[in-house]
């Protein structure tokens, strides 16, 4: 372990707060977060050049002039770690971020089925797995937050 | 303190967490009759089907027990409780002491009385080591054709491995569809033409009689109609019934489960129970029975470890939900599925082409049961408006709509559910 995720580990854990009457339903959310979770981390190769095809972590809804962008939101009490049946979701110990690991992941979408956020997408582009926000793992900032123009995603620590 | 947790499972995981979550010096003790350290249960058909390895089938990883400072007791079962002595007795006589104990046995599958059950090559399909048995006996007996008694969630799933195995299989179910149980008409029947597909032949409206064998072994069923089916194996699958044997003759109240108060409590102080093997609050029913399902017991052996650890926190009830993927194709039910009462609307979207059904049951203004089959996407926004039991009058119109998100539902209740850090079902 080096001296900067040493740092890291202190930290505590963070939430993200969604502020709809800011959002403007831009997307770029969507578009940076896709690119983060792509292998290539190049947006061009991500959208046109990689298989399996990343997809974003991160939804928009928008209807009339009301937008939202929504993500995990890390439950303290998460549902979908209770009704994993194979242990692939589970609590990271350093963030308190629910996350998933693809590996272990079936595809039996217990967790799509009892999540009230409806924020746990079916990854089908290469094997089936539950695909997730895990708050950009390694970033400062998840970058839905750092490229949100308006500030409609923030960061806060948890209280 | 001295924790006695027995049942390795969704339930005594669940519980071990907890416990060790509010009291790190008390002694935990696991029992289980099982050989294997832990794994999951409902993986048993993806290992049967060579989709996961036997190294990922533990639920937990090897240093759980250390790291949690549990004593595990393999391969022994508790087969005695003696409550005054607070004692649990092990298989060899072996007494383990507890001053809280939970019990979560799990469930036990049903066994139909049918002739010929003693045969080699009849099986069960709930425990790894069924798989082991399944396994061997097809490699040494070069099986080509099974019949799965039972086209329930267990029989399906032990029917897609078999096929992923090269083996024809027959599906012989009493009611007069599959998963009779959980879906309704139309849902069985987008699953029935995808088995068909698969040449997977389904005998509905019929029954196992008697299973005939040659040499020990299995050889032939023979219908309630007296058809006579040839088969190298034979799975049952007719469903679970909580496993009760280690409390019948003690004062520990039962009906069809251990009957538990909303601290997952039994009758008798500092005895707990969770999981399939007891019967606890549906929320949707307001009845107590038992709910035989991953999530359910992991919930329950949750609670129970809190109330065990004395910190008191209530069940708040759950209600039945599944959700598997079945011939490829994703499907989900949770709560009624099928409702026939005066006050109640069905909301539908099917599309056969493309084997998409959507349907949402609605009672009075509030949702008490969906089906999703072919489309999952966001299913578990309707399993919340269940659980909370929202009114749905302002939104009802979009509830089945392409665009269904949070943005449907009142800004309000949208803006709680976002903010709100906790969110249990």
């Amino acid at each position: 372990m080096n001296k900067n995720q040493k740092l890291a580990n202190k930290k505590k854990p963070k939430r993200i707060v969604i502020r709809e009457e800011y959002c403007m339903g831009c997307r770029l959310c969507e578009v940076h977060c896709l690119v983060r979770h792509s292998k290539t981390k190049n947006i061009i190769k991500a959208y046109k050049g990689e298989y399996p095809r990343p997809i974003p972590r991160i939804i928009v809804e928008e209807k009339g002039y009301v937008s939202f962008a929504l993500q995990c939101r890390h439950c303290e009490d998460a549902p979908c770690l209770e009704a994993c049946i194979t242990g692939a979701m589970y609590r990271d110990k350093k963030t308190d971020a629910v996350l998933c690991n693809e590996k272990k992941c079936v595809g039996c979408w217990m967790c799509i089925m009892t999540c009230p956020f409806g924020v746990i997408l079916r990854n089908v582009e290469g094997e089936k797995v539950a695909s997730k926000c895990d708050l950009c793992m390694g970033e400062e900032i998840p970058v839905c937050v750092k490229y949100c123009p308006n500030e409609a995603i923030i960061c806060e620590e948890k209280k | 303190m001295n924790y006695v947790i027995i049942g390795n499972s969704a339930g005594g995981i669940a519980a071990i967490e907890t416990i060790r979550e509010c009291d790190k010096k008390g002694k935990i003790t696991v029992i289980s009759d099982e050989p294997h350290f832990n794994y999951s249960r409902p993986l048993i058909s993806y290992l049967l089907g060579k989709k996961v390895t036997l190294e990922a089938m533990p639920y937990r990883d090897k240093g759980f027990y250390k790291d949690n400072e549990v004593k595990l007791i393999l391969n022994k079962k508790a087969t005695r409780l003696d409550l005054k002595q607070k004692v649990v007795v092990l298989t060899g006589k072996q007494m383990i002491h507890f001053d809280k104990l939970l019990i979560a046995t799990g469930g036990t599958p049903i066994i139909p009385e049918i002739k010929g059950f003693d045969l080699d090559g009849v099986f069960t399909f709930i425990k790894m080591t069924d798989v082991e048995g399944i396994e061997k006996y097809i490699k040494a007996n070069k099986v080509k054709k099974a019949v799965v008694i039972g086209g329930g969630l267990i029989g399906l799933k032990a029917t897609e491995a078999l096929i992923e195995l090269k083996i024809k299989v027959t599906i012989v179910e009493l009611a007069d569809r599959i998963l009779s149980a959980t879906f309704d008409k139309k849902a069985s029947s987008i699953i029935e033409t995808a088995l068909e597909k698969i040449s997977c032949k389904l005998i509905a409206n019929n029954t196992v009689m008697e299973i005939k064998g040659k040499n020990k072994k299995v050889k032939e069923v023979i219908l309630k109609d007296k058809k006579k089916i040839p088969v190298d194996l034979v799975i049952v699958a007719i469903g679970v019934r909580p496993n009760i044997e280690l409390v019948k003759n003690t004062p520990i109240r039962i009906n069809k489960g251990i009957i538990v108060d909303g601290f997952m409590q039994t009758n008798v102080k500092d005895i707990h129970a969770a999981g399939d093997c007891c019967e606890a609050k549906d929320a949707l029913l307001n009845i107590s029975r038992p709910i035989a399902i991953w999530p359910v017991a992991a919930r329950q052996g949750k609670i129970a470890g809190y109330n065990m650890a004395g910190v008191k926190e209530e069940y708040q009830g759950s209600f039945a939900m599944n959700s598997v993927e079945l011939c490829g194709i994703p499907t989900i039910s949770v709560g009624q599925t099928e409702l026939d009462e005066k006050d109640c609307q069905i909301l539908e979207h099917f599309d056969q082409n493309k084997s998409i059904y959507k349907k949402v049951i609605l009672k009075g203004n509030r949702i008490v049961g969906a089906i999703f089959v072919g489309d999952i996407e966001r299913a578990g926004i309707y399993t919340g408006l269940i659980k909370d039991k929202v009114d749905v009058t302002a939104f009802k119109e979009h509830l089945l709509k392409e665009d269904f998100g949070l943005i449907s539902l009142p800004k309000e209740y949208r803006k709680h559910l976002v903010s709100g850090e906790v969110a249990v079902i």
